[in-house]
């Protein structure tokens, strides 16, 4: 277990390599000079070139990779140009909020789409089940912003019940600020986690296992939690670590729509204010994030189906 | 993902453009959804004709009207006509909705036909890279080089495409190589044809069906993704529209008017949810094995 966890370990290094490659070119790929597109058109020729060389982009752009390189791997974001606070701090600040978001969405989401899915699936082709396969339509379609946005316009705006902006302070009121864009987020979790759990809950009863439970007499509850919903956690477990990383990259537009910290929130405001630094760190955080994500979802695999470790 | 009811008489050779069109059309559903298609289509084609005012021109003397006989749909902030930027918005969400995934699926599918046909090094490669980009969602894959890179009509063509490419090349590969077993191929590589040849005229036309089906799917995603990356001020600059930002500027006037947002969405939903039905039909015709 531990040697296959240092295999996958170090399988994750050339993806966040890639990825750090791909935001530098796409950094330096942009045309124009960084330093006048941070400074402005009207920047004074010797703060351009102070600028210049404090970020040093008078080298060639193999040592400023090379630099670039170093500086991510010993997590050494710099310090944001609009703040002048370190990038590491704002971050710190920042992802609370986000895992608190996305733990609350992936709490309503599972509560939410796993019953469904098996309700659907226990009354296949009957009402519940057509009702279910256009809520799931509906719920792929609608846009998670947009969603956010009617949540806050008819709760927040018209009744009031829940506040506009902010995250909130203290236990009660954090919770009070979380319910909307928690439930926006969740929505996409209920429809995706419901119909993975339909589909394999369906394959799954129709097993000889399944049949021998009904044949010795076990009540159909206990037939479709302890020897249906059991065998189908392998593909759900998958689509509970696709969830956690569609829950997060949602989370950078609900934040916005909502007006709550976050690291999504900081990351769109730095691209709104060209602050590179933090641009850059919130890029590598996110990406750290998935590639730690994927690795537990290898675990989780794992513990569920002991026959990969053999593979 | 389920087809709505069960396609009715499948015809006896499924397979060419017009039969899949006819089956489409036989089931309600489909009906429906290639009716929104197209009038979206349309309405983006006679934008000019079709919008009631110019949807850039501003005017102070009506801001954030509620809707009226001249303003359907009220005004926003800056007194423009909210049903006009809608009509404008749409080309900008439908070309770049269709222009990427189709890039998309030439790069990845040609990147996936190399790999799968040739193996060896390429393939592991091609493998390689497919494997650590297929880990990001496309949405996050999308917000983390759109960052770096700005928004702009090109930027997010190429941003979207980037996104997708990995998923196309996966197919592409999986399907090359099952094609590169059967006895046609074998045949022609017997006959001595060049390989070129055997991959355009052999192994293309018989991997066509699952990438046509991914396309239509992601076609829905790209409307989705490009609404949420200019939403998120990293896709489409204003002032010119797009259903996305049309919502963003929408969301810091929502004190004043809400009918921006409310139109706005409501098309995306629609435009979105017609495709993914038509993606979902197209599968169950093609490709009943993914199902």
């Amino acid at each position: 277990m531990a040697r296959y966890l240092f295999v996958r370990l170090l399988d994750s290094i050339p993806t966040i390599f890639l990825v750090l490659s791909l935001v530098f070119l796409a950094m330096r790929i942009l045309p124009g000079d960084p330093a006048i597109a941070v400074l402005g058109e009207n920047a004074r020729p010797e703060t351009i070139a102070i600028f210049r060389e404090k970020f040093g982009l008078n080298e060639s752009l193999w040592v400023q990779y090379i630099t670039f390189l170093r500086d991510m791997i010993t997590f050494d974001f710099g310090t944001s140009l609009m703040s002048n606070t370190p990038v590491t701090t704002l971050i710190a600040e920042n992802i609370p909020y986000t895992i608190e978001l996305t733990i609350a969405a992936m709490i309503i989401g599972i509560s939410g789409g796993i019953p469904l899915g098996v309700w659907a699936a226990v009354n296949r082709n009957k009402a519940p089940d057509n009702g279910f396969r256009l809520f799931s339509l509906v719920g792929y379609a609608v846009p998670d912003f947009y969603l956010g946005a009617i949540l806050l316009i008819v709760f927040a705006l018209n009744l009031g019940w829940f506040p506009i902006t902010g995250a909130g302070d203290g236990f009660l009121d954090r919770l009070h600020h979380i319910v909307l864009p928690a439930l926006t987020l969740a929505m996409l979790k209920i429809a995706f986690l419901g119909r993975l759990s339909r589909t394999s809950l369906l394959e799954v009863m129709g097993r000889d296992y399944v049949r021998t439970a009904r044949a010795k007499g076990a009540r159909e509850p206990r037939v479709i939690y302890r020897h249906g919903l059991r065998n189908a956690l392998l593909p759900l477990s998958t689509g509970l670590g696709l969830s956690v990383l569609t829950t997060l990259s949602g989370s950078v537009a609900v934040e916005l729509v909502f007006n709550r910290p976050g690291v999504g929130r900081l990351l769109i405001d730095a691209i709104t204010e060209r602050d590179y630094p933090v641009i850059q760190g919130g890029v590598i955080v996110f990406a750290s994030i998935v590639v730690l994500v994927n690795l537990m979802m290898e675990v989780v695999y794992v513990l569920v189906d002991p026959r990969i470790r053999v593979k | 993902m389920m087809s709505i009811s069960e396609p009715a008489n499948l015809p006896d050779a499924p397979g060419t453009t017009a039969t899949v069109l006819r089956t489409i059309l036989w089931q309600p559903a489909g009906l429906i959804a290639v009716s929104v298609v197209v009038l979206f289509v349309l309405i983006a084609i006679l934008a000019p004709w079709l919008a009631p005012h110019d949807p850039l021109s501003q005017s102070f003397l009506s801001i954030n009207a509620q809707p009226t006989a001249d303003h359907l749909l009220g005004t926003d902030q800056f007194g423009r006509d909210v049903l006009s930027r809608l009509i404008y918005g749409s080309r900008n969400s439908l070309i770049i909705g269709f222009l990427s995934p189709t890039l998309a699926a030439l790069i990845g599918g040609t990147l996936g036909v190399i790999a799968g046909y040739f193996g060896g090094i390429t393939d592991r490669l091609v493998t390689r890279v497919i494997d650590m980009l297929m880990a990001f969602p496309e949405l996050l894959l999308a917000i983390l080089i759109a960052a770096a890179l700005g928004g702009g009509f090109w930027n997010v063509v190429a941003v979207l495409t980037v996104a997708f490419t990995p998923g196309f090349a996966r197919v592409a590969r999986a399907s090359t190589m099952s094609v590169k077993e059967e006895p046609y191929v074998e045949a022609a590589i017997a006959a001595g044809l060049r390989t070129p040849i055997i991959i355009v005229r052999h192994v293309v036309p018989n991997i066509a069906a699952p990438i046509v089906v991914l396309l239509t799917l992601w076609t829905a995603s790209a409307i989705r993704l490009e609404a949420t990356l200019s939403f998120l001020g990293i896709g489409t600059q204003p002032p010119a529209a797009s259903w996305g930002n049309i919502i963003r500027e929408g969301l810091s006037n929502i004190f004043a008017t809400s009918w921006p947002i409310l139109a706005a969405g409501l098309a995306i939903t629609v435009v979105v949810m017609a495709i993914s039905i038509l993606g979902d039909i197209m599968r169950d015709i093609l490709d009943p094995e993914i199902n």
